[in-house]
């Protein structure tokens, strides 16, 4: 399977006449966003959305955008099979990965409003709080969806996982006859001429884990709740089409964000050294059930593909923390055991002065472990000039405590409510060390 | 950059052993070592005040020497707290450590040194910035210029000190937040061609040891038991009264079931923000069973239910925290002279 994906770097983003790419500022691409036309699009996914407001957030400004649902990259296809965020809507299930796909790279699609109840992320556009997400760097269109009181939290749920990925499909389309300012290509190949390419070579995988507790802990699969799955196999290039969605947003900090799964950056990452250091062989996705049973049953899955598919290493990355701890621990164990090499990805639980054991799980086969950072820092967040969204929440979202929200409207909090701090796909550089 | 010093007697000139009763003493100016370390300081900071405390005293008397303490910082307001070198003396390192708790939590910075094995080292690491030392007084030649290498740093690194290696220190076993100059997903390739070519390489996170608690022995009789019920899924009454924490709790809640044989949509909640919370907040009874252990208690099955329950969120609530809880909790039942208690996770 074989992609090529072509960026479209986007400098400038703005309200204007039409949707469509412009030429702004010395030539820069500019992408410019028909309001009114967007938020019909929008009000017509469904019926029950009762409100829609769109605003632009960009680098540098006053501005805290809260709580962020989810952040989406706008993608579309142009040569080649299937839907970006295919299995949602009739006629769409074909596979993807394979063709040309291009990207609106440095733009992203925010999805916010009431969501569900007490635990969703915050993003800031400048201060101190702008480090510690990489979403502070993007140029954002962030819409605020409110829903009809009747629809259940479930519902509710669904309604703006749809409303992001819909909107964010809708604006990549602007990007189909573009020319790209840059194009990369990925290929893996079938499982056995893959393993002739490079005979020599160490065979090395990606175990890929998957938020599945349940209510804002769901990841979706060609559209299938993934703990409805069990382990399976992938083309990398998959989840460049968008193979692989987000549901899930509650303590944000280490939450895959659709727009992380779209730019998967272990996958990225083992790209690079293909055929050179080792041969790339393919990705095992897996869930992270609350079940012993299920965790062993996907632990042994993830284990049988890739004794299956002859791996000598694998690179296992968690998502989420506490529970998903078990799960991690034991495809780290069950992958050693059958003489896997591994190297896990995590985030660490390490209390506010980081004077604590981290995980709730522990293994000693666990020897090559990559941190992405200690979630429970408290950090002073200023005031902002501009809040889009809601910040009535603080004091009960994860990390936040009693008073946290302050009068004059700063906040004090720990990092795990900001969207992507330690993030475990190793999307960003936030680490912990011993110090 | 105004440093308040802590010395003991011996330091301070007060005497030997013979003097280790002696008592707190505020001087202006440095006093013995000081006086070095002050002059290797130079432009940078200055020692203003002096604190001479006999060890003995200081652990005899610890909370009132440590009143005693706060009051001077109060008073003195200092910007950086210096306390020894105290090399391998156990008494002088545990007094200075506990200095460097104090200054910690008056928001103010303490520097110390002491060699690795002393005491105060193991006690009060978390809580200060400690110079390795030899384990005697003969090494005082190289403790304070690399104390006040330590001190320098601090002034023109801002307050915010880097990694111990990096700026001298003895690891204080915290972990710190830093930004890398890789991204997370890079490090984990480089580490696994590291692992793959049997190369050498440093995992970021050594996994932890845990300690296993050891299951009480069985009952004897249910029947005259009384049960306590203990849960981490976050069950509170409605509206969450304590304001228990949806994640990284830092309290825990005691809560009356005297009287209640089920809990409802309308008397309890979840508190916990890890799981889907729709089940548990219809009926809560399917993270702390109380219906059920009423049915049992009502049909002799057991004693009794105590008539309390305990509770937090364990959703990424530190193994600290945890720890606390667990043995106040504990106490309590004890106290209460419960038999046995329940746990329920999430």
């Amino acid at each position: 399977m074989k992609l090529e994906v072509g960026n479209i770097h986007v400098k400038e983003l703005a309200f204007g006449n039409a949707t469509a790419l412009a030429c702004g500022e010395n030539g820069a691409h500019r992408v410019e966003i028909d309001k009114e036309a967007i938020i019909g699009f929008i009000r017509e996914i469904d019926h029950r959305i009762t409100e829609v407001k769109l605003d632009i957030a960009l680098p540098g400004e006053a501005t805290r955008i809260m709580p962020v649902k989810d952040v989406i990259e706008p993608r579309v296809k142009v040569e080649g099979k299937g839907h970006m965020f295919p299995g949602r809507n009739a006629g769409e299930n074909d596979i993807v990965g394979e063709g040309r796909t291009h990207v609106l790279k440095g733009m992203a699609v925010m999805t916010t409003g009431k969501v569900v109840g007490f635990q969703e992320g915050i993003i800031d556009m400048s201060g101190p709080g702008a480090e510690y997400t990489p979403f502070s760097s993007t140029l954002n269109l962030v819409i605020t969806c409110e829903v009809e009181e009747s629809c259940n939290q479930y519902e509710h749920e669904q309604i703006l996982r749809t409303v992001g990925l819909e909107t964010a499909r809708k604006i990549g389309e602007i990007a189909k006859t573009a020319e790209a300012d840059e194009v990369n290509t990925y290929e893996t190949k079938p499982l056995l001429e893959q393993a002739a390419q490079y005979p020599d070579l160490p065979k090395v995988g990606y175990v890929y884990m998957l938020q599945s507790q349940g209510l804002l802990h769901d990841t979706y699969l060609y559209g299938v709740d993934v703990k409805n799955i069990v382990p399976t196999l992938l083309y990398p290039t998959e989840v460049m089409d968008g193979a692989i969605f987000s549901g899930n947003c509650v303590s944000a900090c280490d939450k895959n964000p659709s727009l992380v799964h779209q730019n998967s950056p272990v996958i990225h990452e083992l790209y690079e050294h293909h055929g050179k250091k080792y041969n790339f062989m393919g990705v095992i996705v897996t869930n992270e059930n609350v079940t012993l049973a299920d965790k062993e049953r996907s632990s042994n899955w993830v284990t049988k593909l890739a004794v299956q598919q002859g791996w000598d290493a694998a690179v296992v990355s968690e998502e989420g923390f506490g529970n998903p701890d078990a799960d991690l621990v034991m495809n780290c164990n069950k992958l050693e055991a059958a003489g896997i090499k591994t190297v896990l990805l995590t985030d660490e639980y390490a209390g506010n002065q980081g004077e604590s054991q981290s995980l709730a799980d522990s293994t000693p086969k666990g020897d090559a472990v990559i941190s992405n950072g200690n979630a429970n820092m408290i950090i002073d967040l200023p005031a902002m000039e501009r809040l889009i969204g809601h910040d009535t929440y603080v004091d009960m979202i994860a990390g936040g405590t009693e008073g946290s929200l302050r009068a004059d409207g700063s906040i004090s909090i720990e990092i795990q409510a900001i969207t992507g701090a330690t993030n475990e796909l190793g999307f960003h550089n936030l680490t912990a060390r011993q110090g | 950059m105004r440093i308040l010093h802590y010395i003991n007697q011996f330091f301070g000139q007060k005497g030997g052993e013979e003097a280790a009763n002696y008592p707190i003493e505020l001087v202006e100016g440095p006093v013995g070592p000081g006086g070095a370390l002050n002059n290797m300081l130079g432009e940078t900071a200055e020692i203003t005040h002096t604190i001479i405390c006999g060890d003995s005293y200081f652990n005899e008397n610890e909370a009132v020497a440590v009143a005693g303490i706060a009051e001077i910082i109060e008073q003195v307001k200092p910007d950086l707290i210096v306390a020894g070198p105290a090399f391998n003396a156990g008494r002088y390192g545990v007094a200075c450590g506990r200095v460097g708790k104090l200054a910690s939590e008056m928001g103010i910075t303490c520097i110390s040194g002491m060699y690795p094995e002393n005491p105060g080292y193991d006690l009060y690491k978390q809580t200060a910035y400690m110079v390795e030392t030899k384990n005697s007084a003969a090494d005082m030649r190289k403790a304070l210029p690399n104390m006040a290498a330590l001190i320098k740093t601090f002034v023109e690194k801002g307050g915010k000190l880097g990694m111990p290696a990096e700026d001298g220190y003895m690891p204080r076993n915290l972990r710190v937040n830093m930004f890398a100059e890789k991204r997370g997903a890079a490090r984990a390739v480089d580490m696994l061609i590291a692992k793959l070519g049997g190369e050498e390489f440093t995992t970021e996170y050594p996994m932890p040891v845990f300690d296993r608690v050891e299951p009480f022995k069985a009952l004897a009789s249910l029947k005259d038991a009384k049960i306590g019920l203990v849960t981490s899924g976050g069950v509170v009454p409605k509206g969450n009264p304590d304001h228990i924490e949806s994640s990284s709790a830092q309290k825990y809640g005691e809560y009356s079931i005297e009287g209640i044989f089920d809990l409802t949509e309308e008397t309890h909640e979840t508190a916990h923000g890890g799981y889907d919370p729709v089940k548990c907040n219809e009926n809560s009874d399917v993270v702390l069973p109380v219906d059920v252990l009423r049915d049992l208690e009502k049909e002799g099955f057991i004693g009794s239910l105590h008539d309390k329950f305990y509770t937090t969120v364990g959703n990424g609530t530190s193994v600290s925290n945890s720890k606390k809880f667990g043995a106040e909790i504990a106490q309590k039942l004890l106290d209460a002279g419960v038999s046995a208690a329940i746990l329920t996770s999430t």
